[in-house]
């Protein structure tokens, strides 16, 4: 029976998390963005894009339940041109899609890759989805859970993956809590008890460069990954 | 070789993307023609014994050592629908990752290099059986089973369909993926002798039709 020897075969077989292309130079650096429906994941796409499009090459991969919405919400607002969006289906399942069988999201990125040389920061928009949705090692370097006040201020103490591992906690609609009666320290103390010294960050997408913070974050990831590329 | 590959290569888990797409079930339960799991059962067996047959013989040849390049075109000539065909590229590269990282194999890689586009999805498939050591046979019962486990998985989410009762639908269609693998691989016997005109060449118009449709739909859940 043919059988080949895994051993003798000199290269890796996937690159997916690799952060070098398979011509040694270093890939753009992917940032996922997962979190409960209406969180203000896409606003905050949005938002990320404006704010950073003038200093660096970016590209999204929208992950819609109902394919294209999340998409042709940025293609309306124009914060790239069209060719840097892209949509993948998720077949009714978001965290399949970025965790268990994370090939179509990697494709996306990889033709992103491929088409828009050189490309600085890939964002992976999730579909909306419960609080264990979390991305997969393969296919991003950084995460972020956006969630917000006005879904319950007890959702920090909660607590579940993606709360507690994200890299950066963004606790969205701060302007709301107000309204909603929610209480942002408590939901501060909570995010620091279930996230140890991981960052959380309270936006308000409404206010004039409300994204700011979760920008320089970024940008800081950015400039790290950078800095290994040169080293 | 190793039985334990045929159950990881069968599994709806394998990470090769099969998870987006309906395989035609999306489109036929908007027209209403599925609508419960009676119908689901007709078309999963239809659909079975017409396009599953046509790639579990592409999936049992290229397993049977028959040149995937020429396996390749051979598929496409059985799959007229332009978008059926991109889709089949595209899960073959995916097939393609997951199988690299699987079951490496020169016959992969050279395949890989070959179409960097994608090659039809059960070709790397079978070559990913061949790989592991499995039989032609193998091969084509995952091509075959998986043919009618996608749309029955998909129908159970876009119906809210009994999930129990689409394991049993799947379980009566046993006998009819028996016989499919067993013809599939006996063509494929015949393609290693007799060239890739041997492979069976069935196919469901409407699937076709209904294919080429959905892919202009602008909302829909799964990718084909």
């Amino acid at each position: 029976m043919h059988l080949d020897h895994p051993e003798t075969m000199p290269q890796r077989h996937t690159h997916s998390a690799e952060p070098l292309r398979a011509d040694g130079t270093r890939r753009a650096l992917r940032v996922g963005l997962g979190g409960p429906v209406g969180s203000g994941k896409t606003a905050s796409v949005a938002a990320l894009c404006r704010t950073l499009r003038e200093g660096w090459s970016i590209a999204v991969v929208t992950n819609d339940i109902y394919t294209r919405e999340d998409a042709e919400y940025l293609l309306r607002e124009a914060v790239l041109p069209p060719e840097r969006i892209t949509a993948v289906e998720t077949g009714a399942c978001p965290h399949t899609a970025i965790r268990d069988d994370i090939s179509a999201n990697l494709e996306a990125v990889e033709h992103l890759e491929e088409t828009l040389r050189p490309l600085d920061l890939v964002l992976i928009e999730s579909g909306g989805d419960n609080l264990t949705a979390t991305f997969s090692k393969g296919l991003v370097d950084q995460q972020i859970f956006v969630i917000d006040v006005s879904s319950g201020d007890d959702i920090p103490r909660k607590g579940g993956p993606g709360i507690t591992t994200a890299d950066l906690l963004l606790i969205n609609k701060t302007d709301l809590a107000p309204h909603v009666g929610a209480d942002l320290a408590t939901m501060a103390t909570d995010a620091k008890r279930q996230r140890g010294d991981l960052p959380v960050i309270f936006t308000s997408l409404t206010s004039d460069d409300g994204i700011r913070d979760v920008a320089d974050w970024i940008t800081a990831h950015l400039t790290e990954w950078h800095h290994k590329a040169a080293a | 070789m190793s039985r334990a590959a045929l159950l990881l290569l069968a599994d709806g888990r394998f990470p090769a993307g099969g998870h987006a797409h309906s395989g035609g079930i999306e489109a036929a339960i908007a027209h209403q023609a599925v609508h419960d799991t009676d119908s689901l059962q007709t078309f999963c067996r239809g659909r079975l014994h017409t396009t599953g047959l046509t790639t579990a013989g592409l999936a049992a040849a290229a397993a049977a050592g028959v040149n995937p390049l020429l396996l390749d075109d051979a598929a496409d000539a059985r799959t007229p629908a332009p978008a059926l065909r991109a889709v089949a590229r595209r899960l073959g590269r995916q097939m393609m990752r997951a199988a690299r990282a699987t079951f490496p194999s020169k016959d992969l890689e050279r395949l890989a290099a070959a179409r960097p586009q994608g090659a039809h999805q059960p070709i790397v498939l079978g070559l990913a059986a061949r790989a592991a050591g499995l039989t032609p046979l193998d091969a084509a019962y995952a091509a075959a089973y998986e043919n009618a486990s996608g749309p029955a998985t998909a129908a159970v989410r876009l119906l809210s369909l009994d999930p129990l009762d689409a394991s049993s639908l799947l379980a009566h269609l046993s006998t009819d993926l028996d016989a499919v693998a067993t013809a599939a691989a006996r063509a494929a016997d015949r393609a290693t002798a007799e060239g890739v005109d041997a492979l069976p060449s069935a196919s469901s118009p409407l699937l076709d039709i209904t294919g080429e449709q959905h892919a202009a739909w602008t909302v829909r859940l799964f990718a084909s």
